[in-house]
């Protein structure tokens, strides 16, 4: 149906994990477009929870303006957390 | 069918629960592999895995009320063979899961009419005497749930929406309806299963079914569609012109090439 909007889909694949996008979906609303989400892509128990947004809602970042928005982290090591030295009974960092 | 000898009580007892899980088998199989010509042709790529998906949930169902309808049978057949070198005139599913899938308003009419008393049905079945009916109903009234959830919002959608679908939809309704009664038909073979903890009284949950019918239908702003004449059968045997063409379709390869596998 090409007049169904779309619908980004995010799928929980296990409690204490975030949701994660994973494709998306058209349908004629919420509702729908949540149970076309679990048709496509939970078949095979990738999830536990399920999320869909309008696609249209989301605002995204203008590849063309990709120097400006991202460049500028590129040389700020300082911002990463590597300047530490860890403990070794810490685990799992 | 083999004719039942009367005298036996034991072997009466296993042809009540042989023709009880044969019902229950071929109500599965037939709706799913009606549903499973959608498959390439539903209205959109993720409608079409909807139906695929329903439709390979009652292929799972079918498969294990077959396999155990010819382990009560004891003469060697296995759900394959039950499904696949059976003849019209003993497929014992109800009329209503043969009928055509008309567009896409009347499939969704009788997805929702099916799965509705399918659900109430399996809820019944869970405490079933024969211990695999009670254990497939078990797992399969969570997937027939979601197949009446979705059928529901389709109603709603296609009888509240446009005047085509709204059209569509009373369209889609009005077939389906005559084939509502013989879901609750009572015959002799019921009564028995029912009577030996086997099966259940499906008059019991009637009511029931007309609520939830009903609710669906006020929120999709139908009326219930007019009583017409009932057709009844399925349970004996007496199909519609549509099983046959259906069963030409299913069983040609197996039948064509019997020893071939995947």
């Amino acid at each position: 149906m090409n007049d169904w909007p779309l619908w980004e889909v995010f799928v929980r694949a296990r409690g204490g994990l975030s949701h994660r996008h994973v494709g998306s979906v058209h349908a004629p609303d919420g509702e729908i477009a949540l149970r076309h989400a679990r048709d496509t892509y939970t078949r095979r128990m990738e999830g536990v929870s399920l999320w869909v947004v309008p696609s249209a809602s989301i605002t995204a970042s203008d590849p063309a303006d990709d120097e400006a928005m991202f460049d500028p982290a590129a040389d700020k090591i300082y911002r990463h957390p590597t300047f530490y030295s860890i403990p070794e009974e810490v685990k799992h960092i | 069918m083999a004719a039942r000898p009367p005298s036996d009580p034991s072997s009466v007892g296993r042809d009540i629960l042989f023709d009880y899980l044969l019902r229950l088998g071929d109500d599965a199989l037939i709706l799913g592999q009606r549903l499973g010509e959608w498959t390439g042709h539903a209205p959109s790529v993720e409608v079409d895995l909807s139906l695929a998906n329903i439709a390979l949930d009652l292929i799972g169902q079918a498969t294990w009320f077959l396999n155990r309808a010819g382990e009560v049978e004891s003469k060697s057949r296995d759900g394959d063979r039950l499904a696949f070198h059976r003849d019209v005139l003993d497929f014992r599913n109800c009329l209503l899961v043969e009928q055509p899938n008309g567009d896409f308003a009347q499939t969704m009419a009788r997805q929702f009419l099916y799965s509705t008393w399918q659900l109430l049905l399996l809820r019944h079945l869970t405490g079933s005497s024969d211990p695999i009916i009670g254990a497939v109903a078990g797992k399969a009234v969570k997937e027939v749930a979601y197949h009446q959830e979705l059928a529901a919002l389709w109603v709603v959608r296609l009888g509240d929406g446009t005047d085509e679908s709204r059209r569509r939809m009373i369209e889609g309704l009005d077939w389906m309806w005559r084939f509502v009664p013989e879901l609750f038909e009572m015959d002799e073979i019921a009564a028995e299963a029912a009577r030996k903890g086997i099966g259940t009284d499906v008059t019991d949950f009637r009511a029931d079914f007309d609520r939830m019918v009903d609710e669906v239908l006020a929120e999709a702003n139908l009326a219930r569609p007019a009583d017409q004449r009932p057709i009844l059968g399925g349970r004996r045997g007496h199909h519609g012109e549509h099983l046959g063409h259906l069963l030409a379709a299913m069983q040609f390869l197996p039948r064509t090439y019997p020893d071939a596998v995947w």
